[in-house]
């Protein structure tokens, strides 16, 4: 036998649901193994049995062939496995290596930490798997990829043979991606083996060897990934076919909704962030804005619906010029925003699922009435959007913290799409989703398209932009480099114009 | 029957989530108790006694139980105020300045007018929860404009507070030695019927107003437009600005409104226990007896009713403890601070329960 773990059988039970249920998964030496699901499988409840956080009620654990008690992640620690997690757990205020050693101090002779070993240890082990980390360097000044890499480095620096990589994509950009995918290849020539929790098929596709399936809590099989496609994983996931190319038809514009005009807005730090931009959003048509992140994607939006002033240029919307109004002013003249992080920005978690659907609305008749809120017509209606957007959730006075990420977005996008705005701007509408709710989302948006809607769509994934958008417009620092058609530009080409280069047949105004 | 059995789990799921609720601060106050017996017992003192003793203070008597609704009013509006702030998300630790301008503006108000009583006591109720909202505007408006941080400034303006309401009474109110003239009978809370019925307590029609704020703070908070705002900016101020509400309008109502309510409690003391104002040597210890009072109330109007009549009981009863079985009352300030400490660190107690449950489990 070769399999460095094997899990067999693991059964782990919450008050109320099972969250595994007969779940196997047998881990090759030397493999990059990918644990595949939906949002609330139980991908993580497994890997934290593994890591010795849950006990499981039923089943065997064997590292190496031999059987185990992981009472808890030192012990796992001990065994070799590591765990890099989606959220990370890091201080900023410390340095990279002060993170890493975090107790696990090496002390020299008088007894206290000796950095300069430390620093030179972590310094061979970036060498070595190519993580080029600096040491010496704060948490907070380096960037998110960065970070991530410093998470990975902790448990090879604590020994780990066997590293669990949760989710690692979701929050980092495309050449990050790259990357990592780079390191992982890296990790596995020097003999480690991964475990890669994931609901994205690509990257399934691009590196991993083989990939056990768990649907509902229940292990649904192991399979090669040489063998199999996007359609055999997605349908194993889910349980269903799922389509992935958005079936539409032609788009019919008509006027211009959303009209901007040389718009120059600074950030926070007073650096301008978009730097006279112009654009137009035509009603029955979905413009997608491709780019690098931080090429001033975040400032337009915040522009747009007011959260941030714009120092010259005008936004207009339907024919009305809203620049440098209120959020509430701009969102009356019939705007619906979808934002790009749904914890931050799109709920109030510890709100009802009822009281987040009327965040928008809750001042209006009839749900106001002389100031006071009239609960009995804000459920009824936070009901009905429920069952119309089929937001999963045990009724609407639960709280939205308590939904999975996919409902959390159904009941943002109920909200907005709603009110039947003129314009509906979606940022970044599906990140961290799965394919299911992918679907539903990409379904919807072309719905309201279909309505005579103007759609505003960003979004980083170039796959999600060149799918649903009728024009896509290249944005790179802070302005609008081409407006091109998705059907005659290849991703290469698009690629180009996203790093700022320029196209050899110039891409036609459409 | 097959009607009755979901109606009957529904209940049973109820009962249990509210008792879960109750048990963090349940088994506080018991581990309070608990540890003050035991400091009893090593002071030389028998515990059983002693709390007979506390009981029988509250209890034992229909003037001290009298003496512990009087108690509660100001405790129940500085307990208000704290909570009310809390929800939006915002530390008030200037109830206490608050509470002392509130009551330094409400017994002006009383002493420098005559008008009938239908005017001023209305008047000068107002007055306190004006001063009151007024000091905490300065720290709201720090906060939404400058962000200052308001624990830094509401802790500052408490000492603004005692000193120049001590000012104001040494050099423009003083009447003999340490305080102002007595408020005249128009202006006044005091009730004879009240008073007749505690076997003359200083029982007054406060102890009414403060249930009512009690009602009026959940009405707002719960089912007011405003309220609703309020909340949702306590949570997630970032989510409430893209919803379009005003985030620093709010944090500054929410000052405002909170030390209104402080103010209040000041007028309490003004207007119904003592009837005047007084040089203060050092704080009153009603404003920061508030936070305790929020803290173990869970922020919640009935939380803070029940919390306030324990707190109240505890410092009315210490004296016929010291009286009966001989124990310093400073014990009742220790077990208060206990039961704080052990709200505070609940995590260690549901750390315990959850442990408790899943050896059950287990078995």
């Amino acid at each position: 036998m070769d399999y460095v773990i094997e899990m067999i059988n693991i059964r782990k039970e919450f008050p109320g649901i099972v969250a595994n249920d007969e779940v196997t998964l047998q881990v090759k030496k030397g493999e990059i193994h990918a644990l595949l699901g939906e949002n609330g499988a139980g991908k993580s409840t497994l890997m934290n049995v593994l890591f010795g956080l849950y006990q499981p009620e039923k089943g065997e654990i064997k590292v190496r062939g031999k059987t185990v008690q992981i009472t808890d992640p030192n012990v796992a620690n001990d065994l070799g496995i590591g765990m890099v997690h989606q959220h990370f757990m890091l201080i900023d205020k410390f340095t990279v290596t002060e993170n890493i050693i975090l107790g696990n101090e090496p002390k020299t002779k008088y007894g206290n930490i000796d950095i300069r070993k430390a620093e030179k240890e972590v310094a061979r082990i970036s060498e070595l798997y190519g993580l080029r980390v600096d040491p010496k360097a704060k948490v907070e000044d380096i960037s998110v990829g960065m970070q991530q890499r410093v998470e990975i480095l902790k448990t090879l620096y604590r020994g780990a043979e066997i590293l669990i990589f949760d989710e690692p994509t979701a929050v980092l950009t495309p050449q990050e991606i790259k990357e990592l995918m780079e390191i992982m290849k890296k990790l596995l020539q020097e003999g480690k083996s991964i475990i890669l929790i994931t609901h994205k098929l690509k990257e399934i596709l691009s590196v991993c060897d083989r990939c056990t399936v768990i649907r509902r809590g229940r292990g649904i099989g192991t399979v090669n990934v040489s063998e199999t496609n996007q359609n055999e994983l997605a349908s194993m996931m889910v349980g269903r076919e799922i389509s992935f190319v958005v079936e539409k038809e032609d788009a019919k514009p008509e006027d211009v909704v959303l009209k901007i005009e040389d718009l120059v807005v600074n950030d926070l730090r007073n650096v301008r962030a978009i730097d006279g931009l112009n654009l137009e959003v035509k009603a029955g048509e979905v413009l997608g804005i491709a780019g690098v992140d931080g090429n001033g994607q975040t400032e337009l939006v915040e522009a747009i619906v007011g959260l941030q002033k714009a120092s010259s240029g005008t936004i207009t919307i339907s024919g009305n010029e809203t620049t440098n109004l209120s959020p509430r002013k701009v969102t009356e003249s019939g705007i619906g925003h979808i934002p790009q992080d749904r914890h931050k920005h799109g709920l109030v978690l510890d709100f009802s699922v009822g009281e987040n659907i009327l965040l928008q609305t809750y001042y209006q008749h009839p749900y106001t009435k002389n100031g006071v809120l009239y609960y009995p017509k804000m459920y009824e209606k936070a009901k009905r959007l429920i069952e119309e957007y089929d937001v999963r959730t045990p009724n609407e006075r639960t709280l939205a913290r308590a939904l999975s990420g996919g409902n959390q977005q159904k009941a943002i996008i109920a909200r907005e799409v709603d009110r039947s705005p003129n314009l509906l701007i979606a940022a970044q509408p599906t990140r961290g989703l799965d394919v299911g709710a992918i679907e539903f989302i990409h379904r919807k948006i072309i719905e309201e398209r279909d309505k005579g809607r103007a759609i505003l769509l960003i979004s980083f994934e170039l796959d999600e932009v060149r799918n649903l958008s009728d024009r896509i417009a290249v944005i790179y620092e802070g302005k609008i480099v081409a407006v091109v058609d998705p059907k005659t530009t290849t991703e290469q080409e698009l690629g180009i114009l996203m790093a700022g280069g320029k196209l050899e047949k110039e891409g036609e105004p459409i | 029957m097959k009607k009755i059995k979901p109606i009957l789990l529904k209940v049973m799921t109820f009962l249990k989530s509210l008792l879960i609720k109750l048990a963090i601060p349940l088994l506080s106050i018991f581990f309070g108790f608990f540890a003050g017996a035991i400091i009893m017992l090593v002071s030389g003192n028998n515990p059983i006694t002693g709390y007979a003793a506390l009981f029988d203070g509250v209890f034992g008597d229909i003037y001290y139980f009298g003496e512990t609704l009087r108690m509660m009013t100001p405790l129940i509006f500085s307990g208000i105020a704290v909570a009310f702030a809390f929800r939006t998300g915002l530390l008030n630790i200037g109830v206490e300045g608050q509470l002392i301008v509130g009551w330094l503006a409400s017994v002006a108000v009383g002493v420098m007018f005559d008008l009938p009583f239908v005017i001023h006591l209305p008047l000068a109720l107002l007055a306190g929860a004006v001063a009151g909202g007024l000091w905490g505007f300065i720290p709201g408006i720090l906060k939404a404009r400058l962000h200052v941080h308001e624990v830094i400034v509401t802790i500052m303006m408490n000492y603004v507070a005692l000193h120049v309401s001590n000012h104001f009474i040494r050099n423009y109110m003083l009447a003999s030695g340490q305080r102002t003239e007595f408020i005249p009978a128009t202006a006044s809370l005091s009730s004879d019927f009240l008073r007749g019925l505690t076997d003359f307590s200083r029982l007054h029609w406060g102890f009414l107003l403060a249930i009512f704020a009690c009602v009026v703070m959940w009405f707002l908070l719960w089912k007011t437009r405003k309220g609703y705002e309020l909340r949702a900016v306590g949570y997630n101020p970032n989510a409430s600005s893209y919803a379009g509400m005003n985030v620093k309008t709010n944090i500054v109502l929410s000052m405002v409104v909170s030390g209104g309510f402080a103010g209040l409690g000041g007028a309490m003391e003004g207007l119904g226990t003592y009837g005047y104002a007084q040089i203060l040597s050092s704080f009153t210890n009603l404003g920061f007896d508030g936070i305790a009072v929020a803290l173990l109330g869970a922020s919640t109007s009935i939380g803070i009713f029940l919390s306030a009549f324990l707190f109240g009981g505890l410092k009315i009863g210490a004296a016929n403890m010291q009286a009966s079985a001989n124990v310093a009352p400073e014990l009742v300030e220790i077990v208060i601070a206990l039961i704080i400490f052990f709200v505070a660190s609940s995590y260690l107690i549901r750390w315990v329960l959850n442990r408790l449950q899943s050896n059950r489990e287990g078995k």
